[in-house]
């Protein structure tokens, strides 16, 4: 009966591991290979001379140029947000929060966490109604109301990173400059910080791929099938994820749906990249001050 | 303690009270947008009325059981998978495969959840309706499919971690005492660390039920109540966005709110149950 089990198990494994790897290969491949005809520079230009679309002399219909400077512009403003709160609150957090409090608010982050993306879109819409009501016409749905959803999105993530590194930086070097009489701001900037530099930064990587990849919020706050380039925050705007939804049902010619698997494959390859960089910074550069 | 070093002090509490508080403001945004229609229709009444706006019903329970059918169901489907793959991970695979197996695991968590969705649109659904299902494809059982891959590296990445966590010297003893790999895990490895197990779980099904692309662009978004898995599903997230894009005023408009009260809810149950079950973090 036992002998049983532990053979079950094995068998439970390897079945798993490989049924993963397949799916991991077959979505990899099989958005690689229908896409395989689309991928050129008309991918990202259209029908237009790439120097006149990059300086935004002609417009660029029928090209994801535009969804890919929304995707960018967007997760750009959303880190510029999301980056100093997290780190500010991670700081707090790890070094300053009473202990009951640190346990509320990490509780509270969670939960954040947790949060589906839609619910946090649909709150981000609803700023939006009641910003309207206030400026009557002059602000909708826009680039900066999802940058800063997308913001509040990722903002437990770099809060949580930024946390667990400052409380895993060894005891030895934390004690070493109250010791030699630094502040605790002094020991937080000058020993605890770069301490902790990558893990953090993996931490920002991974909100970046969140940003980038993420649909339901932005769906809710403002991008649109057909913007051009983003000209100001407060337009509304194209974004990647939101080109391959928006193909995956709209699509009318087998061309367009080429680009949206060259679309998908482009954000497959970004997110993937992002995933496994952000991998690379938490577990092998972290530098251990025990070990040297 | 210096004066300048203070001011450091209440720039860092300033950001961490903004954050809390937005966190905590959401939930009330939707209260308060919700607020007429939870008034004169009653929350409770709301979740078991179905959805037929033609006659003035707002009720959502046909995206309650959407929602939960396709949870559940993804999470039966991915449940034995990811605990297999977090053994391979964690013990059974040869050791250089371990980190790759890792890796392959980071590498699938970054995978756009719209390129699932969109793989799924073009592969799995023609496949289902030629050989499994029938009709039009689109059903609980396919989004559950793709949800059971999507929520999977969540999973396992939060088993792999409690697996490890097992203490060394405990590990240790068991290979002094001669024990199989198997064996250490089957007698030390889970019962240590079945709550982290049961937290992970419950962070899967917390992903599955909070993802609105893969129901929205797989399930079919039919507003009946499914009675099979073989039938058109429309989830609380899906119902969201597609609520917001085809209308922006009315009680059809008020009644999603009470799909992201109920969602809302659902998050801060799970997040507790899983601080309780681990002790008191996540990750």
């Amino acid at each position: 009966m036992r002998w049983l089990a532990e053979r079950f198990i094995i068998g439970l494994s390897l079945i798993s591991t490989a049924l993963l790897f397949l799916c991991v290969v077959v979505v990899t491949t099989s958005v690689f290979w229908r896409g395989l005809d689309a991928y050129n520079l008309q991918l990202i230009f259209g029908t237009v001379n790439p120097l006149d679309a990059l300086l935004g002399r002609k417009p660029v219909f029928n090209g994801l140029l535009p969804a890919l400077a929304g995707t960018a512009l967007l997760v750009c403003c959303a880190l510029a947000v999301a980056t100093p709160v997290g780190l500010a609150t991670g700081i707090y957090l790890a070094e300053y929060a009473p202990s009951r409090w640190r346990v509320v608010l990490s509780a509270l982050f969670d939960i954040l966490a947790g949060l589906p993306s839609i619910v946090i879109g649909l709150s981000g819409f609803a700023v939006t109604i009641y910003l309207h009501r206030l400026f009557p016409g002059r602000i909708g749905p826009c680039l900066l109301i999802s940058a800063l959803s997308l913001g509040f999105l990722v903002l437990p993530y770099i809060i949580r990173s930024t946390q667990l590194a400052l409380e895993s930086v060894e005891p030895a070097a934390r004690l070493t400059a109250p010791a030699l009489g630094a502040t605790r701001w002094q020991t937080i900037r000058h020993v605890l910080l770069p301490a902790s530099t990558s893990r953090i930064l993996g931490g920002i990587i991974l909100a970046i791929g969140r940003a980038a990849e993420d649909t339901a919020v932005i769906m809710l706050t403002g991008v649109v099938a057909s913007a051009g380039l983003p000209r100001s925050l407060l337009e509304q705007f194209e974004a990647l994820p939101f080109f391959i939804y928006y193909i995956s049902s709209q699509y009318s010619t087998s061309d367009e749906l080429e680009m949206g698997f060259a679309a998908s494959f482009l954000l497959l390859l970004l997110c993937g990249f992002l995933f496994l960089l952000a991998f690379v910074f938490e577990k092998f550069l972290t530098r251990n001050f025990s070990t040297r | 303690m210096r004066k300048a070093d203070s001011r450091q002090e209440s720039i860092l509490l300033a950001a961490t009270i903004g954050s809390g508080t937005l966190v905590i403001g959401v939930f009330f945004l939707m209260l308060h947008l919700g607020w007429p229609l939870l008034v004169s229709g009653q929350f409770f009444s709301l979740l078991f009325q179905e959805w037929r706006p033609a006659e003035g019903i707002y009720g959502i329970y046909p995206m309650l059981v959407g929602s939960i059918a396709i949870s559940l169901l993804a999470l039966v489907i991915s449940l034995p998978i990811s605990l297999g793959a977090a053994f391979s991970a964690t013990l059974l695979a040869p050791f250089w495969a371990r980190s790759f197996l890792l890796l392959l695991v980071r590498y699938m968590a970054g995978i756009p959840t719209v390129v699932y969705g969109f793989v799924a649109v073009f592969f799995l659904v023609p496949f289902m309706r030629e050989h499994v299902t029938g009709g039009s494809g689109f059903t609980i059982l396919a989004a559950a499919i793709v949800l059971a891959i999507l929520i999977s590296p969540t999973m396992i990445i939060f088993f792999v971690n409690g697996l490890n966590s097992v203490s060394r010297s405990h590990r240790l003893a068991v290979d002094a005492l001669g024990g199989r790999p198997t064996q250490k895990l089957l007698y030390l490895l889970i019962p240590q660390a079945w709550p982290s197990l049961a937290a992970g779980t419950i962070m899967g099904l917390g992903r599955a039920m909070g993802d609105t692309l893969i129901s929205l662009m797989v399930a079919g978004n039919s507003i009946a109540v499914p009675e099979t898995v073989t039938d058109s599903a429309r989830t609380l997230t899906a119902h969201i966005a597609l609520v917001i894009a085809a209308d922006f005023s009315g009680m059809e408009f008020m009644s999603i709110f009470s799909c992201g009260i109920v969602l809302y809810i659902f998050t801060v149950l799970s997040v507790g149950v899983i601080r309780l079950s681990t002790g008191n973090k996540i990750e």
